[in-house]
């Protein structure tokens, strides 16, 4: 089922949710809202659930108006960032439950609920632990009663609100593999809200940037990494390196370098940010260009595949971080307090119009 | 050390704190319980059986524990009820009614007893629109139950109030999405979740409802086999010097009390099963 979402507005008392916002979800992706918090995206997930009303705008099921509808009638299935478990009931009854809760004619037979949901508990690998209560479970076999118990009643769509955020970081990476996985397999149209790049990224086929209730980028994540529209999609996604300057007739300064910029080949002078992600940065021993910028090895810190080398800029109080492959890093075998240049391989302007 | 309870906790002291507990719990419940049941030892079998078994002791059995079985029951629905208002909405006066939930707790109970039988008696403020209707309260063994409903209201709704208070909304939005109408989120997933603090409030209230003594004399009429509750019988042989007797209905009340309170108690523990 496709989703779409039309000017819709929400207001807390004075706070603003949500402001105007558009969306369209197309039948069958795995979508993420990915924002800071505040941002209004859990706000955008429970009005599409029914669970909260807009103060404008509506939502459209397939086409059809659907912001009236009842959560009930609206046929998606919820998780919850605390799994919201039935603590009173075995594993096999919170997957049964919304089977169990339709009217007697539409209800299948005891037999049939009972295939179900063992169909499910094989799906979520727990088919053992059927009898357990909630409590007796882990924080990762919750969240997948959870995700069991929405998918018992065959949504049309699957709504997950932070589903990953309350677990451990192991556990998060084999259930949003798993959940990645899952959806290939059953292709239901699926909204997930998170604040974790990382999973957005790995997980989404498509990520909606949202901040201060408002879309900032919608894409695919190579999109949204790669061509950030605005500077806080950059900020938000990865790690940034900011340098202020300003652009003229497409050429960046800062301080003592120039870089092009022919995308503000029209500017006159005007103040502005250069972005750059801190693995687009080359450090060398020498000047390659007039982009080189010399500066001094503050601190390095060599664990995992990348060496984060923080660099202190001459003739200024900035610093820089850059993220070096290893052999990289270790062909240079810098030296804490060694004078060397940076380069920038990839730098994004932003004149002043725009502001974090 | 021993084996059990000699974790290193952040406080210690298990040794000395369960030492006391028991020297407290023997002072305070068990010497003089066994003395009850030593005095009551001075009597035969057979005098022991008439003393506990003639027909206005068995009366009044009847009347105590059956007006305290349905208090305490009246008093877990509408004990529920003020719960559930108290904890849900937010109206003005809420802290008052709030507060005024524990007041029969402080009221000394003769005091309770003399204004119940003064409001319910013939000319009493209610009692002047009920009894044309053939509602007689005051003097009868409805009285008695209306003073255990009274002296046992707090106790239903303190425990259930802190349940309800922890019991997260997102439970009760995840039902319906699922599907589940208002009545069955309420009684295939609030209600069981209430059920444990219920049948506790239930116990106490009912425990509470057998022993008490001075509200209800006021308002009960102490009939011999209609409004005497066993309480009453009780002092009445002590005031006759009939120090074994009052002792053996003692101990009959005190069994029977025990035995329904842990069975009460059981029910709690199974209704529980899920918070292991």
């Amino acid at each position: 089922m496709s989703i779409a979402i039309e000017s819709v507005s929400k207001n807390f008392g004075q706070f603003a949710a949500l402001n105007d916002v558009t969306l369209k979800v197309p039948s069958g992706e795995l979508v993420a809202l990915l924002g800071p918090s505040g941002s209004g995206k859990t706000t955008l997930l429970r009005i599409i659930a029914g669970l909260e009303t807009p103060d404008r705008g509506s939502i459209l099921f397939n086409g059809e108006e659907a912001t009236k509808r009842d959560v009930r009638e609206r046929q998606v299935g919820f998780v919850f960032q605390h799994y919201a478990l039935f603590r009173h009931m075995t594993v096999f009854d919170n997957i049964a439950f919304g089977l169990t809760v339709k009217p007697k004619k539409s209800r299948l037979g005891k037999g049939e609920i009972r295939d179900k949901v063992n169909t499910l508990l094989k799906l979520i690998q727990l088919e053992n632990l059927f009898d357990r209560y909630p409590a007796q479970l882990s924080g990762g076999q919750r969240q997948r009663v959870a995700l069991a118990r929405a998918l018992a009643v065959e949504p049309q769509v699957l709504l997950l609100d932070e589903p990953f955020g309350a677990l451990d970081a192991k556990v998060r990476l084999e259930l949003r593999r798993w959940l990645r996985r899952l959806h290939d397999e059953i292709h239901v149209t699926s909204v997930f809200v998170t604040h974790d790049q990382e999973e957005a990224l790995e997980v989404a086929d498509r990520i909606v940037v949202m901040n201060n209730g408002q879309i900032e980028q919608q894409g695919t994540p190579s999109e949204v990494y790669d061509r950030p529209a605005t500077p806080f999609v950059f900020d938000f996604l990865g790690n940034v390196n900011l340098f202020q300057g300003r652009v003229h007739e497409g050429t960046m300064k800062m301080g003592g370098m120039e870089l092009a910029s022919p995308e503000h080949a029209a500017s006159n002078d005007l103040p502005a940010i250069g972005y750059v992600r801190s693995h687009d940065i080359e450090i060398e021993r020498f000047a390659f260009d007039a982009s080189s910028i010399e500066a001094e090895v503050r601190y390095i810190l060599s664990v995992g595949p990348l060496v984060r080398v923080d660099l202190a800029l001459l003739g200024g109080e900035e610093s820089i971080e850059v993220d070096l492959p290893r052999d990289v890093a270790d062909k240079l075998s810098l030296q804490v307090g060694e004078k060397v240049f940076a380069r920038p391989r990839k730098m994004r302007v932003f004149t002043h119009d725009y502001q974090i | 050390m021993g084996s059990f309870g000699t974790k290193n906790t952040v406080l210690p002291g298990f040794g000395p704190a369960l030492g006391y507990t028991i020297f407290y719990l023997s002072i305070i419940v068990l010497i003089p319980l066994s003395a009850l049941f030593f005095k009551t030892a001075t009597l035969t079998w057979d005098q022991f059986l008439v003393a506990v078994t003639s027909p206005r002791v068995v009366a009044s059995y009847r009347i105590t524990f059956g007006a305290a079985l349905f208090a305490a029951s009246v008093n877990a629905v509408f004990g529920v009820l003020t719960a559930w208002v108290l904890v849900r909405y937010r109206f003005p006066g809420r802290k008052l009614i709030d507060a005024l939930v524990d007041l029969p707790f402080a009221l000394p109970t003769a005091v309770a007893g003399i204004t119940l039988a003064s409001v319910y008696s013939p000319n009493g403020w209610l009692g002047q629109w009920l009894e044309p209707r053939g509602i007689k309260i005051a003097f009868t063994p409805l009285g008695i139950m209306v003073a255990m409903i009274f002296i046992g209201l707090p106790f239903v709704v303190r425990t259930v109030q802190p349940v309800l208070e922890e019991l997260d909304q997102e439970v009760e939005e995840a039902a319906s999405c699922l599907g589940a109408n208002r009545l069955q989120t309420f009684y295939r997933v609030i209600f069981p979740t209430m059920l444990p603090a219920i049948l506790t409030g239930f116990a106490l209230a009912f425990a509470r409802a057998v022993g008490e003594y001075g509200s209800i004399i006021f308002i009960a009429g102490n009939m011999p086999m209609v409004s005497e509750i066993t309480p009453l019988l009780i002092i009445t042989k002590l005031e006759q010097y009939d120090y074994a007797g009052a002792t053996a209905i003692a101990t009959v009340m005190l069994v029977a009390s025990f035995v329904l309170l842990l069975s009460i108690n059981l029910l709690q523990k199974w209704s529980r099963r899920f918070a292991e």
